[in-house]
């Protein structure tokens, strides 16, 4: 653990500028990434977790971004277009929700890999385009010199997300960042992308950053979970940590309100009331307090106050909750 | 323990009361035009399906994409017109009734949909959304208004929510319109194709917790399909497992569950990650090969053969019927799991 992470974000806001005012779509956000290692974010629709991704891969047109991202130490957030545009690919790489927009409907998939390829490495077509078979076999493709010459529609959507992922691969990066990358697919389906992304990582050393809403999939794959809400960090904890003793009343919330497959019988769903907080016009103080139970019980002051930030509640475990003496005695 | 299970399960089927709807193999073909010479195919997107839903039940119908569950649900409430097999409702067939005949039927079943927003008319207030369907009813002005008022208060929105369109709501409150308007001639059954899949976790635990206290108020039976098992779980009575097209697996939830019979949905559940990185890296998990295939060319015999992990070579040639496998559930699988 002595040197430098692979990542490692500090204090990054984002925010938006629109006609009904400015959205500070995520607030003073700080996470690490170590190598071979898989940090999942999850949170609901407005959490934030998607604009950090983007944010940290340089891919937030019209966004206001500060704070710091550094990758292997080189700092992201302000550094010009073309060094980013460098990184982006060769150092770190994104697989998205959705094959069929994030790929180009006009070239083929092995045309498409070959280019990402040529456009860092250089080199003839002809080796590029030996590289995008390879990397195509290597996500499991099966026959990939035929199927190189096919068009995203040719594929079906587990195979279009293999795509994407080899696409993602083949200027070999230190760091994937995947943002729902099973949302769209079939469970089964799903179970063969996540098993294929586990087993890259344990070939290539590949950190991971699996941004998703599906706290099962966080289960599967990650190491360290990061919970977001209204556009901050709720809780950090390590996985089995978060599951095992989640300390945040937003984290609990979410994991009583799910309805489980391991579930006892006749265990009723409690659901957390409410919506999600609007951005446009977050609550005061702490986002979760208006559906907190903690707060609807013990009120205090601190929860409206300023915007709590993450702090150290046990080894390796923090959380947002200025309660927490109260959440968890 | 197995054996008291059993004749329970035994006792009630001596006694069932009759069925509220009664499913027989009903199939659903859609035409397509083929290759340059634009030959007629058929696809055969759902294919011999049978069962019954009783009163007040929840029926779970679970599979992944295009295996033919929202079709089979739009045909029970008569969206669409099967081209094969028969849909009674309380013993009248309801499969050919002209559309004057089953409009006063229609009242008993109704339907609830993914999306809230494409479903509800943008440019209606929820007053008359949830008014709509009372007014084909031909009730009188002031009794839908009263009903309105009530259905508001049932679902959870307050009064104040009647003047307002759609687009001022969240996804979650827009389903309660929807299972508002859904509610409101009495039905008997509802048909819910997805209802909280596109809606965040938090909110999802809300419309599922809803939709079972109006079943336990009002004796309302559901056809829940959906592809999140976990939910369909949680709600169902009985489930069904659907596979291109057909049901492979249908049951009392606990058997279908907790005692997998056919490959297929052993397969399907194991697939489902679970939320505790403990019981993840314990289980044991079955990763099926290739994708589900497509219904315009489904493999001979049983179609889940060339992903099957205990395919044979009668899998290959003859599809298995749905058979009763005792402990009250049907498994289509020449090999089931004992």
């Amino acid at each position: 653990m002595t040197g430098q992470p692979l990542l490692a974000v500090h204090d990054l806001s984002v925010h938006f500028a629109t006609a009904e005012g400015t959205v500070h779509a995520v607030k003073g956000v700080d996470f690490t990434v170590e190598a071979g290692r898989t940090l999942g974010i999850v949170g609901e629709s407005g959490s934030g977790k998607s604009v950090t991704s983007l944010a940290v891969m340089g891919l937030h047109r019209g966004a206001t971004v500060t704070g710091s991202a550094k990758l292997h130490g080189r700092e992201l957030i302000g550094a010009p277009e073309e060094e980013i545009r460098r990184l982006r690919g060769r150092t770190m790489a994104m697989v998205f929700q959705d094959a069929l927009t994030a790929l180009h409907p006009y070239f083929t998939i092995g045309d498409q890999i070959a280019e990402a390829y040529r456009e860092h490495h250089g080199g003839s077509r002809k080796r590029a385009r030996a590289r995008a078979v390879d990397v195509l076999g290597d996500v499991g493709i099966p026959e990939p010199a035929r199927r190189a010459d096919e068009y995203p529609h040719q594929f079906s959507g587990g195979m279009r997300q293999r795509a994407m992922i080899a696409l993602a691969l083949s200027c070999e990066p230190d760091l994937i960042i995947a943002d729902e990358p099973t949302t769209a697919l079939d469970v089964t389906v799903q179970a063969q992308v996540l098993e294929l992304l586990m087993k890259l990582q344990q070939d290539r050393g590949l950190g991971i950053v699996m941004i998703t809403h599906d706290l099962g999939v966080i289960a599967r794959v990650a190491d360290e979970v990061l919970v977001m809400y209204g556009g901050s960090a709720a809780e950090q904890a390590p996985a089995d940590t978060l599951f095992a003793a989640p300390r945040h009343p937003y984290t609990r919330g979410l994991l009583d309100s799910l309805p489980r497959l391991d579930a006892a019988d006749g265990a009723a769903l409690r659901s957390i009331p409410g919506t999600p907080p609007s951005l446009l016009t977050p609550p005061a103080g702490c986002a979760f307090h208006p559906r907190c139970p903690v707060y609807a019980a013990a009120g205090d002051p601190r929860c409206t106050g300023d915007r709590p930030a993450l702090r150290q509640v046990a080894d390796g475990h923090r959380s947002a909750c200025v309660l927490d003496e109260v959440t968890t005695a | 323990m197995t054996t008291s299970v059993a004749s329970a399960v035994d006792a009630t089927g001596a006694d069932e009361p009759s069925p509220l709807l009664s499913v027989r193999d009903l199939g659903m073909t859609f035409p397509v035009r083929s290759g340059l010479l634009g030959r007629r195919l058929g696809v055969k997107a759902v294919d011999g399906v049978t069962f019954d839903v009783r009163p007040g039940e929840t029926l779970g119908l679970v599979g992944e994409s295009g295996c033919g569950k929202s079709t089979t649900g739009r045909m029970l409430v008569r969206l669409l017109d099967p081209t094969a097999g028969t849909v009674a409702f309380r013993g009248e067939d309801i499969t050919r009734l002209p559309q004057g005949r089953l409009r006063p039927l229609r009242s008993k079943f109704q339907m609830i949909f993914q999306d809230p927003f494409a479903s509800l008319n943008p440019r209606q207030t929820v007053q008359q959304i949830i008014a709509a369907p009372l007014r084909a009813q031909g009730l009188a002005a002031e009794a839908i208004r009263r009903e309105v008022r009530d259905l508001v208060h049932l679902v959870g929105l307050a009064p104040e929510h009647l003047e307002r369109y759609p687009h001022q709501f969240s996804g979650g409150q827009a389903q309660r319109i929807g299972i508002a308007r859904a509610l409101a001639t009495r039905p008997e059954l509802v048909v819910a194709d997805e209802p909280v899949s596109a809606l965040d976790v938090s909110i999802q635990a809300q419309i599922v917790g809803l939709m079972e206290r109006l079943q336990r108020e009002l004796g309302v039976a559901y056809v829940f399909i959906a592809h999140d098992l976990a939910v369909v779980k949680h709600i169902s009575h009985r489930v069904a497992v659907m596979y291109l097209g057909r049901i492979v697996e249908i049951g009392e939830k606990h058997q279908v569950y907790d005692r997998p019979a056919h490959p297929y949905t052993k397969a399907l559940l194991s697939a489902v990650p679970l939320p505790d990185p403990a019981a993840e890296r314990a289980r044991e998990r079955i990763v099926l090969l290739g994708d589900p295939p497509s219904p315009a060319s489904p493999p001979p015999g049983c179609t889940f053969h060339p992903r099957c992990p205990k395919a044979q070579a009668i899998c290959r040639d003859v599809a298995p019927p749905l058979t009763p496998n005792g402990l009250g559930r049907e498994v289509a699988c020449h090999f089931p799991e004992s």
